[in-house]
């Protein structure tokens, strides 16, 4: 951590009025995990979209731990930092352990995809209305836009890239693909994490209460028909 | 969204101690942060600009306990989530329930809770919108709503200076069920019955609650269910799920042979605040329960409406809304007796 927070001090110029999503320094990036600066060709920096904003977008600074390091889960620091800007936390996201010092207005949404590079969740509305964000924290569904990451100091977050892989879908990952359950796919990590979730959950058997308990999660292209097949056909089999 | 500096606190004590030393030197009053779906929206807006934010999610405020009187106690940090689907709450108070999962999306009711809930902010778009003009969010500047788009507004106490919805549906349970609010500050804790609890927006529509500045609510108590009594919570909206209120009712009644010997009626999506009918109360005390006197009782509710150009449609909705919602929980009532 001493390294990355020597990364911040060399920032102080970082603009803590301005939004989230500018506030990354301008002049040398800080260097996370899994964010090389784009590679070359031919001399040329090769900049795709997504390795440009792993490059400049990486305001805060992390650190990955194995899970067994994870110790008490809360820190009785008060405040959190000396900065009132920055703020410090430790949380698990598929079953890796973070320590994160990051823009305390970071959050969690954005914390996963433009610090940890995790971009299957997706920010659609970014105010709690789409559901396109839902990961899970401590098993539970939430909105990850309207969370912050400072207020999971000790939590265990799982995102679709934690639920399932290429390899080895989780059953509702291959029920979305076997019933069509997506178009334009933008709103699927949210549906399928909200799906998931609702498989432990008080829910009726009848496709009207699936209806009701996937209605946080807006899907534009209206694939609804389909994404309450998918989900029927794992519960059926469950 | 403005930075601010966030403090933790492990304990009610310290989160009062906190916010009082916060407010001596912070001009804007500091917040405290539960799950965040009002006050994170809110601050991404730049409709809240806190200079300090306070996490109280580690206070141990999450249990739901039973009171010596048969009552419930409902910490402040229970989540919406865990209150509608308590076997409890769904057994004694499905009220409650019922209300709670009628409102947001699953997603949501995970994170927001029962403190935050009570303490929800209007879904009026001047307040949600700083490039407009809103007494509430600024006072003095007008109100942009009354000539504006104002169907999902109120039509029960409101004033020349606002007329902003409350849109809670768990408040509206909580006023039918006559909840008790518990509050600790720094000059100690008190209790708030909940039709004392919100304020009328009259000339100071920016203050909407008894709360003084760092007073933390830290519990609900119920009172036991009455004995024999049937209850509903019936809400109307423009789609099925996901959507406010337009007008919604939350109604307790108990009948004693062909009387009704108790009522409790309060309203939602209709008043500035979440609005208790003691004019309805006061026709179905000691009446028959019959349709006729439930209709006189929802006309005795709009009395006092003042609709505008937009929400007029409200004063028939809400009437259906409450006579509907009456028949369903005396037919309930009636069940429940002869079973």
């Amino acid at each position: 951590m001493r390294e990355n927070q020597q990364e911040q001090e060399d920032f102080p110029g970082a603009d803590r009025r301005s939004d989230i999503g500018n506030n990354a320094p301008r002049s040398s990036p800080t260097v996370v995990e899994n964010a090389n600066p784009p590679a070359s060709v031919n001399g040329i920096p090769h900049l795709t979209r997504r390795s440009f904003l792993m490059w400049v977008g990486s305001s805060g600074a992390a650190t990955a731990l194995p899970a067994s390091a994870l110790a008490a889960p809360m820190a009785t620091a008060v405040p959190v930092t000396m900065d009132p800007g920055l703020v410090n936390v430790r949380l698990t996201v598929n079953d890796v352990v973070r320590d994160a010092q990051v823009d305390v207005r970071t959050s969690l949404l954005d914390y996963l995809r433009e610090n940890l590079q995790l971009t299957g969740t997706k920010k659609g509305c970014d105010h709690g209305q789409c559901g396109a964000c839902t990961v899970h924290v401590n098993g539970r569904r939430v909105n990850s836009c309207l969370s912050l990451v400072a207020m999971h100091e000790g939590d265990s977050v799982t995102t679709i890239e934690g639920l399932g892989t290429p390899d080895r879908l989780h059953p509702l990952q291959a029920a979305f693909v076997a019933h069509d359950g997506l178009q334009c796919g933008y709103c699927t990590a949210g549906q399928i994490m909200s799906a998931a979730a609702l498989l432990t959950e008080p829910c009726g058997r009848a496709d009207a209460d699936v209806k009701e308990a996937m209605s946080g999660n807006i899907c534009r292209c209206g694939a609804y028909s389909n994404i309450v097949a998918a989900i029927r056909q794992v519960r059926d089999a469950g | 969204m403005h930075t601010f500096q966030m403090l933790r606190a492990q304990s009610p004590d310290e989160a009062v101690r906190l916010a009082s030393s916060s407010m001596d030197t912070a001009p804007q009053p500091v917040r405290f942060l539960a799950g965040g779906t009002t006050l994170i929206d809110l601050m991404k807006l730049d409709v809240e600009q806190p200079q300090q934010v306070i996490d109280i999610n580690h206070l141990p405020l999450n249990q739901i306990e039973q009171t010596v009187d048969g009552g419930l106690k409902i910490g402040a940090l229970v989540r919406n989530s865990d209150l509608a689907n308590h076997p409890l709450i769904v057994q004694r108070y499905p009220m409650l329930s019922m209300a709670l999962l009628s409102g947001a999306s699953a997603q949501l009711r995970n994170m927001a809770t029962t403190g935050g809930n009570l303490l929800q902010r209007t879904r009026c778009v001047y307040f949600r919108d700083t490039a407009t003009a809103c007494n509430k969010r600024q006072p003095g500047s007008g109100c942009a709503a009354q000539e504006g788009f104002h169907r999902n507004l109120a039509i029960l106490g409101t004033s020349a200076q606002c007329i902003a919805s409350n849109p809670s549906d768990m408040n509206v349970a909580l006023v039918a069920l006559e909840a008790i609010i518990h509050v600790q500050g720094a000059n100690g804790a008190r209790i708030i019955p909940i039709n004392e609890f919100h304020l009328l927006p009259g000339s100071t529509p920016q203050r909407e609650t008894v709360l003084a500045p760092g007073e933390l609510v830290t519990h609900v108590t119920l009172r036991p269910p009455l004995a024999n009594a049937g209850s509903t919570y019936l809400k109307l909206r423009d789609r099925a799920s996901y959507e406010f209120a337009l007008a919604s009712a939350a109604v307790q009644v108990s009948i004693d042979g062909n009387r009704i010997s108790r009522a409790r009626v309060a309203l939602g999506g209709v008043g500035a605040k979440p609005w208790r009918s003691l004019e309805a109360e006061a026709v179905l005390q000691d009446a028959a329960p019959t349709v006729d006197v439930f209709a006189r009782a929802a006309a005795a509710a709009v009395r006092d409406a003042r609709p505008l150009r937009d929400n007029v449609f409200k004063v028939d909705l809400i009437q259906r809304c409450l006579v509907q919602a009456l028949r369903t929980a005396a037919t309930q009532d009636a069940a429940k007796r002869s079973a």
